[in-house]
């Protein structure tokens, strides 16, 4: 790392000049344009490095949402650049990251957390993430009523037709005597594995829209883990 | 002292003249000042810092004895303007840190400033007490109540001289109208509203309303996957109570109009300079984004600040700005190690001086830059202990960014990206700055001849 927040180096000037040539040679402005595209494996680090900072930033309780725009456009001009090239430089793929997009669900900005998590299905084509949740329209500012704003969470799809991606179809079968009529209502994704996500018409479906605050605040002890398992209450309790 | 000098030539030549704040061993992060301004007349310069405490300097009267000696800040009053929140709905803690402070103009006896953290903006008022009644009936001297058996006779209380008080009281407190975080705060020219903008939204507020604001500016989409901008400041026009600024992350500018629609999502003005091919980069867009917009004091031009430069836009020419200045251009090739540790997000500020002739904006290591517009020339000057003796001239810096390093200068590596220069401030008519050096304010004047 040439430059560290805090740190004050002192560096022979042969140094200097071999580090600024390693580090940023791309970026040297006596380069005419045509020829700065990086090599694959600057490009790459940067990918990575700009992935590990939006996760970082998606972790904070409250983003900074410059930072998060800033750092996701960058995301894709890099992603843009790779692209066309006919052999990716493997790339880790972060495997916390549909689990990060979904815990964040349980906690804060539900709207904002949702949208970036599928920012983050954009990347997916390239690291195979799991297709995100759909985002939830908020009310607006106040003073100003956002046109189409849904009534409580009805809006929200958390169930994708892809969200079995950690499972395969045969593993789907050990799961069938499991009770998830409280899951296959539309309102709520199951944030842990191993979890089956059910049918999407299946009998929770009608009771999911007349789901009272008692039942959410139930539901979402269960999704924080504070509660283990139970039978849910009856609609309209 | 002459109005409107600033005109930076050979002649001019700066001074230290006061530091404020704690020396290092004792600072803390709370200490870090955040915002930095001072009111209209200058007589009065305002701080705020990260633990949400509001320190006032005020000006002395200048003595007729000491000539060579300009009326130096002392502290006029603090108080803690914000304190730390939970947001319980959310999980989260609401920072006490301070964005910003705006003063609202002089209309009487007291002082008025606008004072702003992430979601809350409050309304101070600093006012002065310097009598007090005495000679109650019912109460005595210490203020025990006497026995009433003891009053046979009445008298009026009346007014006699104490020692001075300054006492800051809450006047409005405006909550709940931001879902994001509050970047600015702009008090307009009719001295009856003011807006105060986040990431995504702007509001307008009547001074007398705090359960109401108006929402005129809303940026959000509607679909949050398509969101690839934010606010990143905004400011009314001095003169004109209809105008407004505002900018974004990615190097654009608005000007916007109220009386033209009730909501101001149009605008009336776009600035935006076309990106230089020969400059792109995958940090184009970081780079371009805007930390800071201000108004020229005459309403004629808008100033913007980058991360590698500073830029003068006439409002009435949209394409490019008019003059572009240099900060730290040696910086250019190490964005991506800046981007690593972050430091290519830092906000910096700049300002105009009194008669719109000079900017003003702040690097690393505790360099900051001033740009003289009419004679093009620039000097790097840094906020430092070492150069802290009374009246010592401030030497310009220069940094060194290859080949052979002269004796005076520092070379681009051995720069400190933790002393940074995000906060300045110049007085409105004299050649008095204050420049915020992390937890330190350094007060700096230009050489009395």
């Amino acid at each position: 790392m040439m430059l560290s927040k805090g740190l004050k180096r002192k560096r022979e000037e042969e140094q200097e000049k071999e580090t600024l040539a390693a580090d940023a040679w791309w970026l040297d402005p006596s380069l005419p344009a045509a020829a700065q595209a990086p090599p694959a494996a600057a490009s790459s680090s940067l990918f990575d490095l700009s992935v590990l900072k939006l996760h970082h930033s998606l972790r904070q309780g409250e983003p900074d949402l410059r930072h998060l725009v800033l750092v996701v456009n960058t995301l894709r001009r890099i992603q843009a650049s790779m692209a066309p090239e006919p052999t990716l430089p493997p790339v880790p793929s972060p495997p916390a990251a549909p689990c990060v997009a979904d815990s964040l669900l349980a906690s804060s900005d539900a709207a904002l957390s949702a949208s970036m998590a599928s920012l983050l299905e954009d990347l997916s084509h390239i690291e195979g993430l799991s297709q995100a949740p759909q985002p939830l329209v908020d009310e607006g500012p106040p003073g100003r009523p956002t046109g189409g704003s849904p009534a409580s969470l009805g809006a929200l799809d958390l169930l994708g037709p892809a969200t079995g991606c950690l499972l395969d179809d045969e593993l789907e079968g050990l799961f069938e005597d499991i009770d998830t009529s409280m899951y296959d209502s539309e309102l709520w994704a199951p944030v842990s594995e191993g979890l089956k996500p059910g049918p999407e018409d299946g009998p929770g479906k009608e009771e999911a829209l007349e789901l009272d605050e008692a039942e959410l605040d139930y539901l979402l002890d269960v999704l924080v883990g504070t509660q283990a398992l139970e039978r849910p209450p009856g609609p309209g309790r | 002292m002459m109005p409107g000098i600033g005109v930076l030539t050979q002649d001019t030549l700066w001074c230290f003249s006061q530091v404020k704040g704690t020396i290092e061993i004792g600072a803390t992060e709370a200490d870090i000042i955040s915002t930095v301004e001072f009111n209209h007349t200058g007589e009065l310069l305002a701080t705020g810092d990260k633990g949400g405490r509001v320190v006032i300097f005020q000006r002395e009267q200048e003595s007729k004895n000491q000539v060579h000696r300009r009326g130096e800040y002392n502290v006029y009053s603090t108080f803690q303007s914000h304190e730390p929140e939970f947001d319980y709905l959310k999980s989260l803690e609401i920072e006490e840190k301070i964005n910003k402070i705006r003063w609202l103009p002089q209309q009487n006896a007291a002082y008025f400033l606008l004072s702003t953290n992430d979601k809350t903006v409050k309304l101070w008022k600093v006012s002065e007490r310097d009598k007090r009644p005495e000679g109650y009936n019912l109460k005595d001297e210490e203020g025990r109540l006497r026995d009433p058996a003891t009053i046979t006779t009445l008298r009026v209380p009346v007014l006699r001289p104490m020692d001075l008080m300054v006492e800051a009281t809450p006047r409005r407190v405006f909550a709940n109208a931001h879902t994001y975080h509050i970047n600015s705060i702009s008090v307009n020219s009719d001295y009856e509203t003011y807006m105060s903008a986040d990431d995504l939204r702007i509001n307008l507020w009547n001074f007398e309303i705090t359960n109401q604001s108006f929402n005129i500016v809303d940026i959000k989409p509607a679909n949050m996957e398509e969101l690839t901008e934010v606010i990143t400041a905004a400011e009314f026009h001095p003169h004109h109570c209809n105008s407004f600024v505002y900018s974004s992350s990615k190097g654009t500018i608005r000007l916007c109009d109220m009386r033209a629609s009730a909501l101001c999502d149009r605008h009336s003005k776009f600035f935006e300079e076309p990106e230089d091919p020969s400059n792109r980069s995958f940090f184009s867009e970081i780079i371009s984004s805007i930390s800071d917009v201000k108004f020229s004091h005459s309403g004629r031009y808008i100033m913007t600040r980058d991360y590698l430069t500073v830029k003068v836009w006439d409002l009435n020419m949209e394409n490019r700005p008019i003059e572009t200045y240099q900060v730290h251009d040696y910086l250019r090739s190490k964005l991506c190690s800046l981007y690593e540790n972050d430091c290519i997000f830092d906000k910096f500020e700049c300002v105009w001086n009194g008669s719109d002739s000079v900017i003003m904006t702040g690097s690393y290591n505790n360099f900051f830059r001033m740009f003289d517009r009419n004679t093009k020339r620039d000097v790097t000057l840094e906020a430092s202990r070492e150069n802290s003796k009374p009246r010592a001239i401030l030497k310009p810096r220069k940094v060194c960014v290859g080949g052979k390093r002269r004796k005076d200068e520092i070379s681009v590596d051995s720069l400190d990206f933790s002393k940074k220069i995000l906060h300045t401030a110049w007085h409105p008519s004299e050649n008095i700055i204050a420049v915020a050096a992390t937890n330190n304010l350094y007060i700096f004047q230009d050489k009395v001849n």
